[in-house]
């Protein structure tokens, strides 16, 4: 842990960022089960179709304490047809949940951009939900470089 | 302890135009996993919910988690038919709430 510490923080120039990996490391991680749980109470059991979702993330992400996700749901946004609701889940993190975005007819567009925390490599899961309850899915993989011991 | 917000609003537009927002809080993100050097866990102190609402209107939000990163960044979209302002809010896990307004103008 040390050593890590240690290299870490050459690595970031960031003593704060560093400990924050350590505590990363050491605590308990999330499992796919856990990020499923989520996403099953987000859905009320529904399975969601895979599709409509587009996500960009980096392929590798050299620091995990700041990871730039985004995502864009294929939706008309009218009064009637529009997303609602995006579930964004972690399956490798301390814990899974990330974010829950809300979206109304005027946002135009069911997209959205932010900067997480990746604590290892692992999936990110995106599921979107219409204003006519019909659920969607997509997931994209992230190699996090700094952030698990060796990956 | 309040942070000033960064925001990036169009100054015009036009009617019907989706504009893009980008908006940055200045903010620890405390996880609640980090140690302090004796051992002991950091209390949990988070950003945890983000509104932006256009004339009183809801436009966007999110309930954000200790996952999202230091100085919360988030970027989205509005639809706008008509001059107005945004209404931003930060609410953090104490229950203070950092607010600001940017104006818009549609022709």
């Amino acid at each position: 842990m040390r050593h890590l510490t240690r290299r870490a923080a050459l690595a970031l120039g960031a003593g704060s960022a560093a400990i924050t990996l350590v505590g990363w490391n050491g605590g308990a991680f999330a499992t796919p089960q856990a990020a499923a749980d989520d996403i099953a109470k987000f859905t009320g059991g529904a399975t969601p179709e895979k599709g409509k979702i587009s996500i960009e993330l980096p392929e590798i992400a050299e620091n995990g304490n700041t990871v730039p996700l985004s995502f864009a749901v294929d939706a008309p946004m009218t009064g009637t047809d529009y997303v609602s609701d995006v579930l964004v889940v972690a399956e490798g993190n301390p814990n899974p949940g990330v974010a829950t975005f809300h979206f109304t007819p005027l946002s135009g567009k069911a997209e959205a951009a932010t900067r997480i925390r990746l604590a290892t490599t692992q999936n990110i899961v995106v599921v979107a939900k219409t204003s006519g309850g019909k659920f969607y899915t997509g997931q994209k993989l992230v190699k996090v470089t700094i952030g698990g011991c060796g990956g | 302890m309040a942070e000033t917000p960064k925001i990036r609003v169009p100054k015009t537009a036009k009617k019907g135009e989706i504009v893009e927002i980008k908006t940055l809080l200045p903010h620890i993100m405390e996880s609640g996993q980090r140690k302090d050097k004796d051992g002991k866990t950091i209390p949990r102190k988070i950003i945890n919910k983000f509104a932006a609402e256009f004339n009183g209107k809801p436009v966007f939000s999110a309930n954000i988690e200790p996952a999202v990163a230091a100085n919360p960044y988030l970027q989205f979209s509005a639809k706008v038919e008509e001059s107005g302002t945004f209404k931003f809010s930060w609410t953090d896990d104490d229950g203070s709430v950092t607010t600001a307004e940017e104006k818009i103008t549609v022709s």
